[in-house]
């Protein structure tokens, strides 16, 4: 069992949940993610590290409210376990002599900018980040952001609640054309990963892309999470998270992450049904 | 061996053959003839005394037998289900060579269901040795990593089998149905490695969470067997196959088997459950994917193979099985293109096949009948064609040689380019069967006991 050492609730439906796991801090480095069951019965699922401490022996990941899994998640606070834990799995991000670069953060994929930015700062690289969210109640992170030695924190929001009223392909875009960018990489949903990389595409800028493919055994055993990359089948798990992102084939990956939708919605509403605390 | 009707069986996931009662198992051992120069132990990959255990199942001495079964072999229960004894033990018995075989097998089956039954402190638990006080990893709970840790307690060394998923039994879990091995068997089996002190820690990934280095070193271990299997699935590279509904048999099956989807949505993990399902390959992993297909509720299930039914490697009873059960065999065609619509599957193209010349494996060669192409309606396709090496372990542990195709280069005894660490199982011979992996754990234990005790002087 995994014990819960600490719960935040940064929006209405994202959670931040640490957890200890001596081995697993040991080795996370960032980009790399993790798989969770909550319980006996309960599904794998894959969440991208937020923050660890090697020496203190925790991990940390954030999460939003969306299924059953994420649901009963959040019902969790410190003292309570999970099931299991496992990893550091997947490729770390590429964070040597990136230079001058764009980490781009949409909704709960700033989660895993932040500790991109962090190494990519510690590298030595030139940071700009760009958040984005629909709106300012779901602006995360933006305090640890503040806090690192970027070059400029560029926050957008579709309602203008916070930072300027755009998508955050319009700063990326800027900065392109500024000739400001060595590289760029995104985290967020597949949809906003795809803008970005027509963007940085328009500038021949090289574009990572962090991707979040449906996931089984997260070791490579059973090739859910295959995604087209340059015309090859890649496996999301070992091959991945990060990819070129001119060459991902967005439409298949939403596609495929959209194959349970209706199944799911049918475990979320058994869940309801059986659940009065439900939210 | 009695069994459940295919009409039946083929709607649920309980287990297809009943195993027999004491009464038939009785009888099958007195058919035996112990012979004075018993044959069939040379047919058994871990040498199982079958000669002796049959001859005390005569006698009556049901412990003594069990007993005798567990010197060689720490999964009777599981191995007397999963064997294909047709080839080993059972093609060399004299029997065999004018009337039928005994059925060592079923006999396994039974006395290791036998032991599982039993009152806990009357199953047989192997003695374990004096302490050596050297502490060895296995890296896998499969069939390899199993055998591998039952031997190496035996011999007195303290060791710590690591997995890296939430359940131990590596493909005895993940991939074999449980129509066909109940998982509490497995557990059960896995249960009296435990009693016997073999610690076993799920959620660690070698090559991730731990490099074999960092074993060897900050973990302290003394040595290390690799008995990971072959994890990755292969695919065709054909039109269509990463459409919503194709799967990789890797992935069907562990749904089912391991998150256990057919209980879904009182399990959590979902599985597509297909109307008409085409299942690619001729394998036992074909036939357990075309079966469960069909307890998920299929209408139809089409294995589709290249060559014809003769060279298909699953074992007769499971073709059989799967025939009984209803699924439809499309011998003779090869897959060439999956169509679909708005991402999802609606059929595959196949060609039609005629045998050619026999290639290098001996096998006749299927070729490609010219304008034959045909389209076979169907909303999953599940690519059942094999397994590669999985490449997390070695890309972490650059000193340990690979063949071109990633697998772990080891000897007969399982010694790798790297001191101390021995490997055996898929992932130095590219998927075979569980008892053969678990010969390969066993001989593995033997030279690392050398290796330990030559380290020591």
């Amino acid at each position: 069992m995994f014990p819960i050492v600490h719960t935040r609730q940064l929006s209405d439906a994202v959670f931040e949940m640490g957890v200890t796991a001596p081995a697993i801090a040991a080795k996370a480095r960032a980009g790399q993610f993790l798989i969770l069951r909550v319980a006996e019965g309960g599904e794998r699922i894959p969440l991208t590290f937020s923050d660890w401490s090697a020496e203190e022996g925790w991990i940390r990941f954030i999460f939003m409210r969306v299924g059953k899994t994420t649901h009963a998640l959040s019902h969790l606070g410190a003292g309570d376990s999970l099931a299991d834990v496992v990893g550091p799995l997947g490729v770390p991000t590429h964070v040597d002599g990136v230079g001058r670069v764009a980490v781009i953060g949409g909704g709960v994929g700033a989660a895993v900018a932040y500790p991109v930015a962090r190494a990519m700062c510690d590298a030595g690289a030139e940071v700009t980040v760009i958040l984005g969210a629909r709106n300012a109640d779901l602006l995360i992170l933006e305090d640890e952001f503040r806090a690192l030695p970027l070059k400029d924190l560029v926050i957008t929001t579709d309602d203008g609640s916070a930072g300027r009223k755009d998508l955050v392909t319009a700063p990326l875009k800027e900065l392109c054309a500024a000739g400001a960018l060595d590289h760029a990489m995104a985290i967020g949903p597949a949809i906003m990963m795809k803008f970005c990389a027509a963007t940085t595409r328009e500038f021949a800028v090289p574009m990572t892309v962090s991707l979040n493919p449906i996931m089984v055994d997260g070791t490579g055993m059973c090739g859910a999470c295959r995604v087209t990359v340059g015309g090859e089948t890649k496996f999301g798990c070992v091959d991945g998270p990060d990819f070129d992102g001119h060459l991902v084939d967005f439409e298949e990956l939403m596609s495929r992450q959209r194959v349970y939708n209706d199944l799911e919605r049918e475990a979320d509403a058994e869940y309801s049904r059986q659940c009065s605390c439900h939210s | 061996m009695p069994e459940r009707g295919p009409s039946e069986r083929a709607r649920d996931f309980k287990e297809v053959t009943l195993g027999y009662t004491e009464e038939m198992a009785r009888g099958e051992a007195e058919r035996c003839l112990q012979c004075k120069v018993p044959t069939c132990i040379e047919g058994c990959p871990v040498n199982i005394d079958i000669k002796s255990f049959i001859g005390r199942m005569i006698e009556g001495d049901y412990p003594a037998a069990v007993s005798v079964l567990k010197e060689r072999n720490a999964l009777p229960a599981v191995c007397g289900r999963v064997c294909p004894q047709e080839e080993q033990c059972e093609a060399r018995c004299v029997l065999g060579k004018k009337g039928e075989a005994v059925a060592i097998g079923r006999l396994e089956r039974w006395l290791g269901d036998y032991d599982l039954t039993c009152e806990l402190d009357h199953r047989c638990v192997p003695e374990v040795g004096a302490p050596s006080g050297k502490r060895v990893a296995v890296v896998g709970s499969g069939p390899a990593g199993l055998a591998c840790a039952g031997e190496l307690r035996r011999f007195g060394h303290a060791v710590t089998v690591l997995e890296s998923l939430h359940a131990t039994g590596g493909v005895l879990t993940y991939g074999i149905p449980e129509f066909r091995l109940p998982k509490h068997i497995v557990q059960a089996e896995v249960g009296l490695l435990e009693e016997m002190g073999v610690e076993i820690r799920c959620n660690v990934v070698v090559g991730a969470t731990y490099t074999l280095d960092e074993l060897m070193t900050a973990e302290g271990y003394d040595a290390i067997f690799v008995g990971n299997g072959a994890g990755l699935p292969v695919f065709m590279n054909i039109a269509g196959e990463n459409l919503n509904g194709v799967y990789s048999a890797n992935e069907f099956l562990t749904r089912v088997n391991l998150m256990r989807a057919y209980e879904f949505p009182k399990a959590d993990t979902p599985v597509m459950r297909g109307r008409k399902v085409a299942v690619v390959g001729g394998g036992n992993v074909a036939m357990d994917s075309a079966r469960t297909a069909k307890r998920l509720g299929a209408e139809e299930v089409f294995l589709v193979y290249r060559r014809t039914e003769d060279e298909m490697p699953a074992r007769k009873e499971e073709v059989h099985h799967a025939r009984e059960e209803g699924v439809e065999f499309k011998m003779l065609c090869s897959p060439e293109e999956i169509l679909g619509n708005e991402g999802w599957v609606t059929g595959l193209t196949a060609t039609r096949m005629e045998l050619g010349e026999p290639d290098a494996s001996g096998r006749r060669a299927p070729v490609c009948v010219m304008d034959s192409s045909f389209v076979i309606d169907c909303d999953t396709v599940i690519m059942a064609i094999g397994t590669r090496a999985n490449p997390l372990l070695t890309a972490t542990t650059p000193d340990l040689e690979v063949t071109k195709r990633g697998y772990i280069v080891a000897d007969e005894n399982g010694a790798t380019s790297k001191p101390g660490v021995f490997a055996g199982g898929d992932i130095v011979t590219g998927s075979a069967t569980v008892i053969l992996a678990m010969g390969a754990g066993k001989r593995a234990a033997r030279a690392i006991d050398e290796w330990l005790s030559r380290d020591a002087e």
